[in-house]
């Protein structure tokens, strides 16, 4: 019972976030780019309910901004990944042999090297922009996916029931449509939901070395890289962004949590 | 025991290898030119001649292919090439610095024991009293919080307002507290869960209540058989998080103005220094692919089940 409440809770609280993403251009009391210099630094107020930051931006709705900025990137990052580590793990799981060698090696590979220093590395080499680090994020989280993928699909194989299949003629792309990816899928997708607020919070970490999302685009992990000069003056602009990712991520990660209790209550 | 060291062997070679292709063709896939990309990305106005006449200095005239085996050739000599920044060995400019991380990463370690074990044992063996109620709460709201935050935060309350620690910098033993602090936080969630899980999955073994059936107290079977347990899943992830701690020095350094890796390596990508990011992805592979391996073999030296099972297969 008491599960079932965290997951009502987390998700109400997730669905607002998305709608605070979707609706954010009507939800900002003002431009989120628009500089005013006269009123820079300044505290709360009802024009600017969260105060300006050091150009005279509005800070809320640059807030909003920076909402909508991480949760389409993470979005568009599930997605890919979820289609990238399905189709991998499918073929090495499915078809074995050689290929599944080939493709189990390549990820051996890219798992040698440390996530985040191959997601800067990725990001250094194409340059700072919210194209390239999709990419970045994408490159560097399909693997460890495709990895569980493959070894749940080849314990499926040696299930009675795909046997059956099998002698009965059911022809192979069907035995995978129908009894293969509606068990992994949902439990991948669920894996990925778990990831979200990982992928938010790396995000605004090459964000905030400047290798992330780009100027004039508000982002968190920038509003902060932006604040630290005014650190002794204005901390509000530091810790502001800060609670905002910290919240951000804490609702991704108790949605997952209680979703995995309420669906698999065996495995906690 | 042999093919266990085998089989583990050959993988980490295939994968030092893989990372080879990686640090080279990553690096490549640069738009422009690296040597282009240098000048333009800091600036400096230069004619096509001397563009072409560093081209051909460095070989970048030749196919990929023949580009990527002199590459290789030289790596092994621990030659890759000059930093454009400082016009210095590469190598030179990573060893240097790479002192200084590792030593933040050392004292993270430490500060993530001292702070994980004693918390994490507690929290199993009083499972569901407050105390662990309220670490699970912390411990899942500090995983929520961006490392650079918490140090921009601990900065300003430990730095700034009670004035108890310096602001940034980096010699002094006061001046590693909070960069190490930070950093280490950022996977004490990750090890308070692991402890506390694995102590309490080696709680419902058969033999701990053989011991507890024998009348052996219960603070000697939970140092000598419980925690024991949870040293094999303990040295893996020490290992694994040796990555999680290089990566986030980065960030660490970028905000403590730390001389390390991370800061250096930051700056080489701004100024688009492609040798120093070639030599960097390599080297810090390399040492994670090692001391992975390393792990490996400590645990299997310890457990006799891993090193078995593998046999056995």
């Amino acid at each position: 019972m008491k599960k079932k409440w965290a997951l009502y809770v987390s998700s109400v609280l997730t669905g607002l976030l998305f709608l605070a993403a979707i609706f954010s251009p009507w939800i900002m009391p003002n431009d989120p780019h628009a500089p005013n210099m006269v009123m820079k630094l300044q505290g709360f107020s009802v024009q600017y309910p969260l105060g300006t930051d050091h150009l005279g931006r509005c800070v809320l709705s640059r807030l909003i901004e920076g909402t909508r900025v991480s949760l389409s990137i993470a979005f568009v990052v599930l997605i890919a990944t979820l289609t990238i580590s399905m189709i991998v793990g499918l073929i090495a799981g499915f078809v074995g042999g050689w290929i599944d060698i080939i493709l189990m090696r390549v990820c051996d590979i890219l798992l040698a090297i440390p996530n985040f220093i191959f997601a800067l590395v990725i990001v250094g080499a194409l340059g700072a922009g919210m194209k390239n680090l999709l990419i970045a994020l994408v490159l560097v989280t399909w693997v460890g996916f495709a990895r569980i993928i493959r070894n749940m699909v080849k314990s499926l194989k040696e299930t009675d029931y795909v046997i059956y299949a099998h002698v009965c003629g059911v022809a192979k792309w069907r035995i995978i449509t129908r009894h293969i990816v509606p068990f992994v899928f949902p439990q991948m997708l669920l894996l990925k939901l778990i990831s979200l607020g990982t992928t938010i919070l790396m995000i605004s970490e090459l964000s905030f070395l400047g290798l992330g999302v780009t100027a004039p685009i508000a982002e968190w992990g920038m509003m902060i890289s932006e604040s630290k000069t005014y650190l002794t003056t204005q901390p509000e602009l530091m810790l502001i962004p800060g609670i905002m990712i910290s919240l951000t991520v804490l609702i991704f990660n108790a949605f997952g949590d209680s979703l995995r209790d309420v669906l698999y209550p065996k495995t906690t | 025991m042999g093919q266990f060291l085998t089989k583990r062997l050959l993988s980490m070679v295939l994968a030092l290898w893989g990372v080879t292709i990686i640090a080279f063709f990553l690096v490549r896939i640069m738009p422009g030119d690296p040597i282009e990309a240098y000048f333009q990305a800091n600036h400096i106005p230069v004619t096509e001649e001397v563009i072409q006449q560093l081209r051909e200095e460095q070989g970048l005239n030749e196919s990929l292919l023949t580009q990527y085996v002199n590459w290789l050739g030289n790596a092994v000599q621990l030659d890759f090439g000059e930093s454009f920044m400082t016009n210095n060995p590469v190598i030179e400019e990573l060893v240097m610095r790479f002192g200084v991380t590792i030593q933040l990463a050392l004292v993270s370690f430490v500060v993530i024991l001292i702070i994980c074990i004693p918390i994490g044992i507690l929290s199993a063996v009083k499972r569901d009293s407050w105390f662990d109620r309220l670490t699970r709460l912390t411990v899942f709201s500090v995983a929520s919080m961006p490392s650079f935050w918490l140090a921009f935060v601990l900065v300003y309350t430990m730095a700034l307002k009670l004035d108890l620690l310096p602001l940034m910098g980096w010699g002094t033993v006061d001046m590693m507290i909070l960069p190490a602090l930070t950093l280490a936080l950022g996977v004490v969630p990750y090890y308070v869960r692991m402890i506390r899980t694995s102590m309490i999955e080696q709680m419902e073994q058969p033999f701990v209540t053989f011991a507890r059936a024998r009348g052996i107290p219960e603070h000697i079977i939970v140092r000598r058989h419980i925690f024991k347990g949870t040293l094999t899943p303990l040295i893996t992830s020490l290992a694994m998080t040796l990555g999680v701690l290089l990566g986030g020095a980065a960030i660490i350094e970028m905000v403590f103005t730390i001389p390390g890796l991370g800061r250096f390596i930051v700056e080489a990508i701004t100024a688009r220094d492609y040798y120093v990011l070639q030599a960097f992805i390599f080297v810090i592979s390399f040492f994670y692919i090692v001391i992975n391996f390393m792990a490996d073999l400590v645990c299997a030296w310890i457990d006799p089940r891993i090193r078995l099972k593998e046999d056995a297969s």
